[in-house]
């Protein structure tokens, strides 16, 4: 064989092929290599340009909504005077109760009015309206609960901290500046200057807020007071209802339609429906859950109970889709091996397939209970918007009573005037976030402590 | 090979029991006929090796014979396959019942990512071979010395499966298989996925298991065929060429397409 021993020259090129050096680029290399430079330069601007927009969003987050974690409160001495919460005189809680909370803001008015004169503060203009704005009237709300409690305190003199106005607050958090004071209808320059005084003998102080977590949201008059407590508890409700729901359903959807269910048209029909409800824009199912569980089924509107069920229909293909991910992911001589040895097929799935595609399956989980957690557009349409200051009861009634959820409380506030809202608004943002993050944390986790090689 | 095993495999094979009994056997996949016509009496504790070319249909023969082929939505089986004269592909028979009789062993060692102990025990322990702990230590140990695997692992019975060598592992899995107590094993390729050392191992294993079950194995190797088998089956294109005594095949081939086969000219 002659062609063994000879460089054989490619058939279709018309000469033998010349030899050069490895040390030099040709410029087929050349131009290869110069792709391939171009398209990693295209994925770090890529990367870069998604990490940019992440910290701006984060950063602007923070600076508008850290502040909510914080409250300013005054500590001055307050008189409970006896004829104002007492007209009777008898101490008597029924008779007391008879006094309102505007009562009570004569004790603040006047109390702030003695602080003035004895410390000497001399403010040009401060006038009657400066002091009876000063104070929350959740402030006040405070003080006759204080005295309500405690019908001893009658005629003494106590020295609670008392919450100031949103402007006030307003005032050590950047809001309110010395000239946005003297536009702004509900405060003064005086009122201004009054709160710098006093801040400065150390009267006021702009500590940790943890009504903000906790307390209920409150009305437009007093936005200082309001807290994200019932959004909390109705987005865990809504969570565990979710949870409980859509995990035992959408797992055995999953083998039933991945192991047992026979392949034809009606089970090919479900998976590209089951595809396609992953993808049906939120409202829609809002609009079913308005018709069917509120309407038809005639359960309340604004119930945690109506938005858990609507929240499950939404994560239930989610949770379906990477369910059946981590049961195709199971190699196949997994099954071979527990069939080859007898086991049945349920055997077969529930000792061994399940167990390795677990991770899977719950990662898959917890993403779909994330992207339910930050849901809003349905929430809205069953009435989760309502304007709730009770909290609800304890689960399974809890259940039913109205309730907020946290995407949409950001929503609410976000709507209201007061720039003490929109503060509000951010801090939620953060709570959000947190649940988020601490949500895709415990995924991980899960991830890596299930996780097993074969 | 060596005379002496040669001479020693020339016992009488007809005169032992046969243990299955397979009649016109027909398999579809879909369209494609893969099996045709096939009709083939496999004996109770003797080694059969089925050999032929790629894709010509030993796996699907080997899986027919424990309904592993059931799990395959398109496949199609026609004809009679007796086992011990009950027809396994009657209507009346669960497939687990079956599995349980006729173990397998795959070509890549699968062994479940779990313990040692654990993957033994399961086949006993789903079929309730064990009355309590004690008893189930018996099998597995038993079961673990019939795959010459005790020494080796006596000491790491707790350790995953997955952590052992690849023949380490395909011992393994013939363990799991023997546990069930099974009275015949499948085994596809057994040796593919193991070096020269490991190959040897469980071929002496397969000679060893010969006395308590009948044993089919594929196999691409011939060597290895005439090494373990004492009646081998030549597949060729969906159809059973010949079958017959292990040295009759390779020493005197009736048909040519065996031979050509056993010499390499087809492949
Ligand atoms: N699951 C399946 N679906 C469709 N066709 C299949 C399937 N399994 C096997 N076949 C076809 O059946 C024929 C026989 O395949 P089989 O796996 O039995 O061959 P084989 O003899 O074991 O080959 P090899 O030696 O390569 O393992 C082949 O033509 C193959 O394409
Ligand atoms: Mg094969």
């Amino acid at each position: 064989m002659t062609d063994a021993t000879t460089p054989r020259p490619h058939p279709a090129s018309p000469a033998a092929p010349v030899r050069r050096s490895l040390l030099i680029e040709d410029a087929r290399t050349k131009r290869r290599n110069a792709a391939e430079r171009r398209f990693r330069a295209y994925g770090v601007v890529a990367i870069g340009l998604a990490i940019a927009a992440l910290v701006f969003l984060l950063f602007t987050i923070f600076r508008d909504g850290s502040s909510a974690f914080f409250q300013t409160y005054a500590r001055i001495p307050v008189a409970i005077e006896a004829q104002v919460v007492d007209p009777a005189g008898n101490r008597d809680p029924a008779e007391m109760q008879k006094v309102l909370t505007m009562g009570y803001g004569k004790l603040l008015d006047n109390a702030l009015a003695a602080y003035v004169e004895e410390n000497g503060i001399q403010i040009e203009g401060l006038s009657e309206r400066d002091l009876s704005t000063f104070f929350s009237a959740q402030g006040r709300a405070d003080l006759r609960n204080a005295v309500l409690a405690d019908p001893a305190l009658v005629g003494t003199v106590i020295e609670a901290p008392v919450m100031t106005s949103s402007r006030v607050d307003g005032m050590f958090k950047g809001r309110v500046s010395r000239d946005s004071a003297a536009r702004d209808a509900k405060t003064s320059v005086a009122q201004y200057e009054l709160a710098m005084a006093m801040e400065k003998q150390g009267d006021l102080q702009t500590r940790f807020n943890w009504d903000f977590v906790t307390s209920t949201d409150s009305s437009d008059n007093r936005p200082e007071a309001a807290g994200l407590g019932v959004a909390i508890l109705g987005s865990l409700y809504m969570m565990l209802i979710v949870l409980v729901l859509s995990l035992p359903i959408g797992v055995a959807a999953s083998i039933y339609l991945e192991e047992f269910a026979p392949k034809n048209r009606l089970t090919d029909a479900i998976e590209v429906n089951i595809s396609n409800l992953a993808a049906v824009p939120s409202i829609v199912f809002g609009i079913l859950g308005l018709a069917v569980f509120v309407n038809f089924v005639g359960l309340p509107r604004s119930a945690p109970i109506v938005g858990g069920l609507v929240l499950t229909l939404l994560t239930l293909p989610t949770i379906i889709i990477s369910t059946r991910a981590a049961l195709k992911a199971v190699p196949p001589s997994i099954r071979d091996a527990a069939l080859g040895v007898g086991a049945s097929r349920m055997q077969t799935m529930f000792h061994h397939v399940l167990p390795l595609a677990m991770p899977g399956i719950l990662t898959g989980t917890i993403l779909g209970l994330a992207h339910a957690l930050g849901e809003t557009a349905p929430l809205l349409l069953i009435g989760m918007v309502a304007f709730v200051t009770t909290y609800p009861s304890a689960p399974p009634e809890g259940f039913l009573d109205p309730a907020s959820a946290l995407p949409v409380q950001v929503y609410n506030w976000t709507q209201r005037a007061d720039p003490a809202f929109f503060e509000r608004a951010s801090g939620a943002i953060i709570v959000l976030l947190a649940f988020l993050l601490a949500m895709n944390l415990l995924a991980i986790y899960l991830r890596r402590k299930f996780e097993r090689r074969w | 090979m060596d005379d002496v095993r040669l001479a020693e495999r020339a016992v009488d094979t007809d005169a032992r029991d046969i243990k299955f009994q397979c009649r016109d056997v027909q398999v579809w996949y879909g369209e494609k006929h893969a099996i045709k016509d096939v009709s083939v009496d496999l004996l109770d504790k003797t080694v059969t090796a089925f050999i032929g070319p790629s894709g010509c249909g030993k796996s699907t023969f080997l899986r027919c014979l424990n309904r592993m082929n059931d799990t395959i939505g398109i496949a199609r089986v026609e004809g009679q396959m007796l086992l011990d004269g009950e027809n396994i592909y009657d209507r009346r028979v669960d497939p687990v019942q079956l599995r349980a009789r006729v173990g397998m062993v795959f070509q890549k060692p699968n062994p479940f990512p779990k313990s040692i102990y654990d993957n033994v025990a399961y086949g006993p322990r789903i079929h309730g071979l064990a009355r309590n702990r004690a008893e189930l230590d018996e099998i597995v140990e038993k079961a673990l010395r019939g795959a010459a695997l005790w020494n080796e692992v006596k000491d790491r019975l707790h350790e995953t499966g997955t952590g052992l060598s690849g023949g380490q592992q395909q011992r393994l899995c013939i363990a799991r298989a023997v546990a069930t107590a099974p009275e015949v094993l499948l085994m596809d390729e057994p040796c593919s996925a193991l070096d020269p050392i490991a190959t040897a191992q469980v071929e002496e294993l397969i000679d060893e298991l010969r006395a308590t079950f009948s044993v089919v194995i594929v196999t691409h190797s011939m060597q290895q065929a005439a090494r373990v088998s004492q009646k081998t089956a030549f597949f060729h294109l969906g159809n059973l060429v010949e079958y017959g005594d292990t040295d009759d095949i390779f020493t005197r081939p009736r048909d040519p397409r065996t031979e050509s086969y056993i010499s390499g000219r087809i492949g």
